[in-house]
């Protein structure tokens, strides 16, 4: 199906609102990690404004689709969807980072509306949105869940403890993104400890395997969207994506997995970011 | 479906007592779930497995992924008790255990089975003695080592009922039945199995008996020896500690487990604190040596007459 053009530059504004304002944060707080915030925002705009089911008046809706943030350190991309999403007022955002913040460096669900889980620590998202799959189709629950993880995250084993269980149970009501930036906090994935070729890899596993470019909202929408019923396998989209995505000076550097902006790169960034 | 009997006379695995409960509840409410990871067996989860069988989910020897699970379970609004052996579940997910169930606070029931030295021949990797120390400073979960049947089957109910994370610290070395008449399980409070003044003896999971055994003959001796059956060490009952402090003037503790943070620290640190006597805590210096569960016992004290011992000697210490 192809996306309604008016979603598409919806989902736009949004990421657009959502970099400028994460970037701000981080500016602020002098803390944060801007490079994964920016490969991740494209895709968690496309999912909360033109993907998911939920009512952030509602933060427990039982059926509500779930988005399992794994790569909980990029909280610039995560809290500014979930404050656009309308989770909490923009006031919020300017705590980031402080003492005694709801805007932890990493999301707690128990300070958060809209956080479906605490994470932080690398290989925890997968596993437990395999846990809420594996409740929605105990009950048969209309609900999607979707989690995001990083590609370096892939190297955290608990992952495919997550990919075997979830295919062997035909998860087809979950979905897991990776955010294939190519970069982890100091080098590149393929220098490390190599990914590729990582379709190949979930194909295995026995997911349906999507590549998509992570920064096209009308491409994202229509892997995302289209309804998961007979699928009869978990899904697993690598999205293609650019560490820095959208200022120039941060674009495929890994240094600026958590490097923090000067006055004068903020500026730069921001009228780069229109 | 029919359990084990008890194991010779007046002695029960508690493991029965586990699942006949559990099976219980899970009749009467559609929201409880078991996780176990290739362990249906060891955790007696086979009748369980038969009348419900949608809702045992194996995910195979993936203990990561196991606590991971129960976590997103509880985010679907399923009630689950993930049961495993305890070296495994507290162990090789105890990253899952802190930040998915307890900082998470999700509503997850973690069920350490076969807890203690009750794997002994086998060997330190399959002990479970350091499960109380790594799990203690998790304030949200709430720790109970069940001393017997009953209290078993009580903590489980609560368990259920309670909203909350918690880990149920189990056994499969037969016990009797504690001879406390009336008894009430409420979470979080200490169960007096043997009034006393001179001395308390702290103790719980599979020593409470033997507590309350050591205490009946220091009696004959003309020693009154008060025995707490302290089955929730996280959160402790602080009020019935210090009481026993002011009281008694000398404390033993008694586990199944590693001197070293478990109920023995915990009550070391609180009196150290607010009302400073002396304490002997018995139980495992650190690593073990193979060997089974009743010699494990015996070699280090953790028996009549090894707390009997430990009951003079705190009481020495009271006189110096």
């Amino acid at each position: 199906m192809t996306p309604k053009p008016e979603t598409v530059e919806l989902i736009r504004e949004k990421a657009l609102w959502m970099r400028r304002t994460a970037f701000g944060m981080v500016h602020k707080a002098q803390l944060g990690h801007p490079g994964g915030d920016f490969s991740a925002i494209d895709i968690l705009a496309t999912l909360y404004f033109g993907v998911m089911r939920y009512d952030s008046a509602r933060p427990q809706w039982e059926d509500r689709d779930r988005f399992v943030m794994s790569k909980g350190h990029a909280t610039g991309a995560l809290y500014t969807a979930l404050c656009a999403a309308g989770y909490f007022p923009e006031s919020w955002l300017q705590t980031y980072m402080q003492p005694r913040s709801m805007l932890n460096g990493h999301p707690n669900r128990n300070y958060l509306p809209g956080v479906e889980t605490n994470t932080g620590p690398l290989g925890h998202g997968f596993p437990v949105a395999t846990g809420i799959a594996i409740a929605g189709q105990l009950t048969g629950a209309e609900y999607r869940t979707f989690v995001l993880t990083g590609d370096g995250e892939q190297q955290e084993g608990s992952n495919w403890e997550a990919a075997m269980t979830a295919s062997f149970r035909k998860l087809e009501n979950l979905t897991l993104i990776i955010d294939r930036n190519r970069l982890q906090q100091g080098q590149s994935t393929e220098v490390t400890s190599g990914m590729d070729p990582m379709d190949d890899k979930y194909r295995a596993f026995g997911f349906e395997v999507a590549m998509v470019d992570g920064h096209d909202v009308g491409a994202l929408l229509e892997v995302l969207s289209a309804s998961p019923k007979g699928r009869g396998k978990p899904l697993c989209v690598i999205a293609n994506t650019v560490k820095g995505k959208g200022v120039s000076f941060m674009e495929n550097q890994a240094k600026w997995h958590h490097a923090v902006p000067d006055d004068a790169l903020y500026a730069q960034a921001m009228k780069e970011l229109v | 479906m029919a359990h084990d009997g008890p194991v010779s006379a007046g002695l029960h695995d508690c493991r029965n007592a586990w699942v006949e409960t559990l099976e219980a509840l899970a009749a009467e409410d559609e929201r409880i779930v078991a996780v176990v990871n290739d362990s249906t067996g060891s955790s007696k989860l086979g009748g369980f497995q038969k009348k419900f069988p949608d809702r045992l989910i194996n995910v195979g020897i993936a203990e990561q992924l196991m606590v991971g699970v129960g976590a997103g379970l509880a985010n679907g609004g399923r009630i689950p008790f993930v049961s495993a052996a305890s070296c495994f579940l507290t162990g090789r997910s105890l990253e899952q255990v802190k930040a998915d169930v307890a900082y998470a606070n999700f509503n997850v029931k973690l069920v350490g089975q076969s807890s203690g030295v009750a794997y002994g021949e086998l060997g330190a990797t399959h002990h479970s003695i350091e499960d109380f120390a790594w799990l203690r400073p998790l304030t949200n979960i709430t720790v109970i080592a069940p001393a017997d049947a009953w209290e078993t089957a009580e903590a489980v109910k609560w368990a259920a009922a309670h909203e909350g994370p918690v880990y149920l610290r189990l056994s499969r070395m037969p016990v009797p039945n504690l001879d406390v008449p009336g008894r009430v399980f409420t979470a979080g409070k200490a169960e007096l199995v043997r009034s006393g003044s001179d001395v308390t003896v702290i103790a719980c999971g599979t020593t409470v008996h033997l507590a309350a055994e050591a205490a009946d003959k220091l009696a004959d001796k003309g020693l009154s020896v008060r025995v707490l059956n302290m089955a929730t060490i996280n959160p402790l009952d602080e009020a019935a500690v210090l009481a026993a402090a002011r009281e008694t003037g000398a404390i033993v503790t008694v586990e199944e487990a590693s001197v070293r943070g478990g109920l023995g620290g915990a009550v070391a640190e609180l009196t150290a604190g607010e009302c400073p006597v002396p304490v002997e805590r018995l139980g495992f210096p650190g690593f073990v040596p193979t060997g089974s569960t009743e010699w494990l016992f015996e070699e280090f004290g953790l028996s009549v007459p090894g707390i009997s011992a430990a009951v003079r000697k705190v009481l020495d210490r009271v006189k110096r």
